[in-house]
């Protein structure tokens, strides 16, 4: 019912994970811990570079936070335009507004909004898993499965069937359609055949992956970051727990 | 005439009280459905109204929208609200982001168990006293302005007001070492649709949650 999820770039004391910055001029500088970013998304379709300062100390972070470089002491951080952004919705927005992928207008914005925050509700349960209790994890995959499978994928399956568009919003690719691919990727490496009841959401995930920027950030050796392991959530424990 | 925006959740603040705040400062009247039982729920889900399956939900503008987020963004750049172009846009979106977690922490408190409860207010009101209130202050300092950005009365400002307010309730002397949030706090309040949604009878929650 009501939605308990916790926003994503919340409190980095309880080991969020991924953290990303971009610069220029030389490209972007970005910061992260060694796993998988957020902050991939929306570097994807624009096709825009970006350079990655990986947090990998406690002394890295205090040096970053006494230097005011954080505004909330938390990561992800991006450095983008003179700026150093914080809050993942809101790097998020400001990259989808700048490299149109956000609608043509307020309507399609707001409808692309509604889609991502319900993804990326669904993507922090994948994005938190890795810290959990050993014991806890098989079942969070559980409940991972079931509320993709009965809460979220049949609304874009829908809204695809209905449409019958390649795009989830105004028949152009958007924020709303990479993060959902994302997803859809991130859940596929622990449940290989959660896609099975919804045709149109396969359709969907091999046809956004072929947009040559996104194909390309799916090839080897591109930044995407490879599921999480232990060394990383060792890395994160070391730098965030007191 | 237009119809007024309807809001759909519980009689209580939880997530949908900062949409509230915001259509007071913009000086919307709204109505409100509260959702008091299972029934009614299960009937807002079978109507199709719950995109996610969740609350809050507000109908506007021939639109039915959920996803807090999604709904305040929409109502900030509606009334004006959201900054003058994208970087000021980022910024609002930031410091409502911060407003928004430590709120969320303030509201998912009441969920806790009574023995955690009272830790969990102290490590809110410390979270508040040295993570955000300094960083408000900060930019109230260095900017010199009435307001958080761009000196126009922002949704940033009615975040950060209202969360000042929360964390009041908890701590009454939170303010102490904050002079110009201090002043900002009775600056913003003062606001001819925040001081009327400020008086009692107005549609402000005083219960954290519902029962």
């Amino acid at each position: 019912m009501l939605n308990t999820a916790v926003s994503i770039g919340s409190d980095s004391s309880r080991s969020l994970p991924h953290y990303s910055s971009f610069s220029r001029p030389a490209g972007p500088v970005s910061l992260q811990t060694a796993g998988r970013a957020l902050c991939e998304a929306p570097g994807t379709p624009s096709g825009l570079q970006f350079d990655e300062e990986f947090l990998e100390t406690k002394e890295q972070l205090q040096k970053l936070q006494d230097g005011n470089h954080l505004l909330f002491q938390q990561v992800p951080m991006v450095e983008i335009d003179g700026m150093k952004l914080v809050q993942t919705r809101s790097i998020l927005h400001y990259i989808a507004e700048k490299h149109h992928l956000f609608g043509k207008d307020l309507k399609e914005r707001t409808l692309i909004d509604m889609y991502v925050e319900g993804t990326l509700d669904l993507l922090e349960l994948i994005i938190m898993h890795p810290f959990l209790k050993p014991d806890d994890q098989q079942k969070e995959v559980v409940n991972m499965a079931q509320k993709a499978i009965i809460r979220y994928f049949p609304v874009f399956e829908k809204v695809l069937r209905e449409h019958g568009q390649r795009f989830l919003v105004g028949n152009q690719l958007s924020l709303a359609d990479v993060i959902l691919l994302q997803t859809i990727l991130a859940l596929e490496e622990k449940i290989p055949n959660i896609l099975s009841a919804f045709p149109h959401l396969q359709e969907f995930t091999v046809k956004i992956s072929n947009i040559p920027t996104i194909k390309k950030f799916l090839e080897p050796g591109s930044k995407k970051k490879p599921p999480p392991d232990d060394i990383y959530v060792r890395t994160v424990y070391n730098i965030f727990m007191p | 005439m237009t119809t007024k925006p309807k809001l759909c959740y519980f009689r209580g603040r939880g997530r949908m009280e900062s949409i509230r705040w915001l259509l007071a400062a913009a000086g919307v009247e709204f109505e409100e459905e509260f959702i008091e039982t299972r029934e009614q729920y299960e009937k807002l889900q079978k109507e199709g109204l719950l995109l996610f399956g969740q609350v809050p939900m507000v109908e506007i503008d021939g639109m039915v929208l959920t996803q807090t987020r999604a709904i305040l963004s929409y109502l900030a750049a509606k009334y004006d609200s959201y900054g003058k172009d994208l970087k000021e846009t980022v910024r609002i979106n930031m410091y409502a982001d911060g407003t928004l977690d430590l709120m969320m922490m303030i509201a998912l408190a009441a969920f806790k168990p009574p023995e955690e409860k009272e830790e969990n207010l102290t490590l809110i009101v410390k979270k508040a006293k040295t993570r955000y209130f300094p960083v408000f202050e900060k930019i109230l300092n260095d900017r010199g302005e009435d307001f958080l950005v761009g000196n126009k009365f922002s949704w940033a400002d009615i975040q950060l007001l209202e969360v000042i307010l929360m964390v009041e309730e908890l701590d009454a002397s939170v303010l102490a070492d904050f002079p110009l949030l201090k002043a900002f706090e009775a600056r913003i309040s003062n606001i001819p649709t925040i001081r009327k949604f400020l008086q009692p009878g107005s549609p402000r929650k005083l219960e954290a949650a519902p029962r």
